[in-house]
């Protein structure tokens, strides 16, 4: 399916289903993120339980430096 | 001890974690510096380039508060979404609310941090706003239920201390939440005057990272703010015009 995965639009492959899956797949489940589809925000529980559809908006944030 | 909502810590010194030099240097800064609250943004994650490093991964979150901050918001709505988002990593219930309102001086807006300050305290937040030095917009934002108010010295990264000493008297003498100075702090002597003054902390950041030594510098805050805090609580004598002697006048074997 093909996502808009923080503002590019990305062609996930077939075996990517779940929001987890996405973290896999990016190498970054083991990180601190936050993820957001479609404008709701999850918790790092429903990262496992969220399956993803096509043309969802998926933003994955993280903290950075700052005052 | 300072206590901002249920929680309690041993500093009144608050840092923030942008634009070190390195990790390295940032690390030993936070370090000397005995801060228990660091500051954070949030931001997209450059997922592409995952292999990136990240200062927050470097630390052991256990010892230390995070308090993220809205940078970024321009309105109360993006506030709370940034809010939002920071508090679901699980790590923090603490919000800085920064909502800017002018990209020239970064000054906030004060309308819409109001509004973003009341969305938030009904949300269970612990809720910190960054605010000029506007004394009234600061009794609202106490009535509105915040945790602390953050009004700012002198605008964020200016480096040119404290501008309007009578306002910050006057949001301290009103206070019922602790007062922190937040931005524009640039010396050490800076941080000591707002302490002196009867601030509860200070948070600052450039004046630490963008010091030549910003570990030396660290330090140097945190004494400063200590130092500050002790002549707050020890009380300073009045000024006056003339001069009183110090020695006893009487029993001089002079004449």
């Amino acid at each position: 399916m093909k996502v808009l995965l923080n503002g590019e639009l990305v062609q996930l492959p077939e075996q990517v289903l779940f929001v987890s899956d996405v973290l896999k797949h990016y190498e970054i489940h083991d990180k601190v993120v936050v993820v957001e589809v479609n404008g709701e925000i999850l918790t790092k529980l429903e990262h496992q339980s969220t399956r993803l559809a096509d043309k969802d908006k998926i933003e994955i944030v993280h903290f950075v430096g700052g005052g | 001890m300072l206590k901002i909502g249920s929680l309690s810590f041993q500093s009144r010194l608050l840092l923030g974690t942008g634009k070190y030099p390195s990790f390295e240097i940032q690390k030993e800064a936070v370090e000397v510096s005995e801060a228990e609250i660091l500051t954070f943004a949030v931001r997209r994650m450059n997922i592409f380039e995952s292999s990136q490093q990240n200062f927050l991964e470097q630390l052991d979150t256990n010892k230390y508060t995070l308090l993220p901050n809205t940078a970024g918001a321009k309105t109360a709505a993006e506030a709370v979404r940034i809010a939002k988002l920071a508090k679901a990593s699980g790590l923090c219930d603490m919000i800085k609310v920064e909502v800017i309102g002018c990209d020239k001086t970064l000054l906030p807006d004060p309308i819409e941090t109001l509004k973003a300050t009341q969305e938030l305290v009904k949300e269970g937040f612990i809720v910190l706003p960054y605010t000029s030095d506007d004394v009234v917009l600061a009794r609202k934002l106490q009535e509105a239920g915040c945790h602390a108010v953050m009004p700012g010295a002198s605008p964020i990264g200016s480096g040119q201390g404290i501008i309007n000493p009578v306002n910050l008297n006057f949001i301290i003498e009103q206070a019922v939440v602790p007062v922190i100075v937040d931005a524009g702090i640039g010396s050490p002597g800076d941080a000591a005057l707002a302490m002196e003054l009867g601030a509860d902390g200070v948070l600052l950041n450039t004046a630490v990272s963008a010091a030549k030594d910003p570990v030396k510098m660290a330090k140097a805050m945190k004494l400063a703010i200590e130092a500050g805090r002790l002549g707050y609580e020890a009380g300073r004598i009045e000024k006056k015009r003339y001069a009183t002697a110090s020695s006893p006048k009487e029993g001089m074997s002079i004449g």
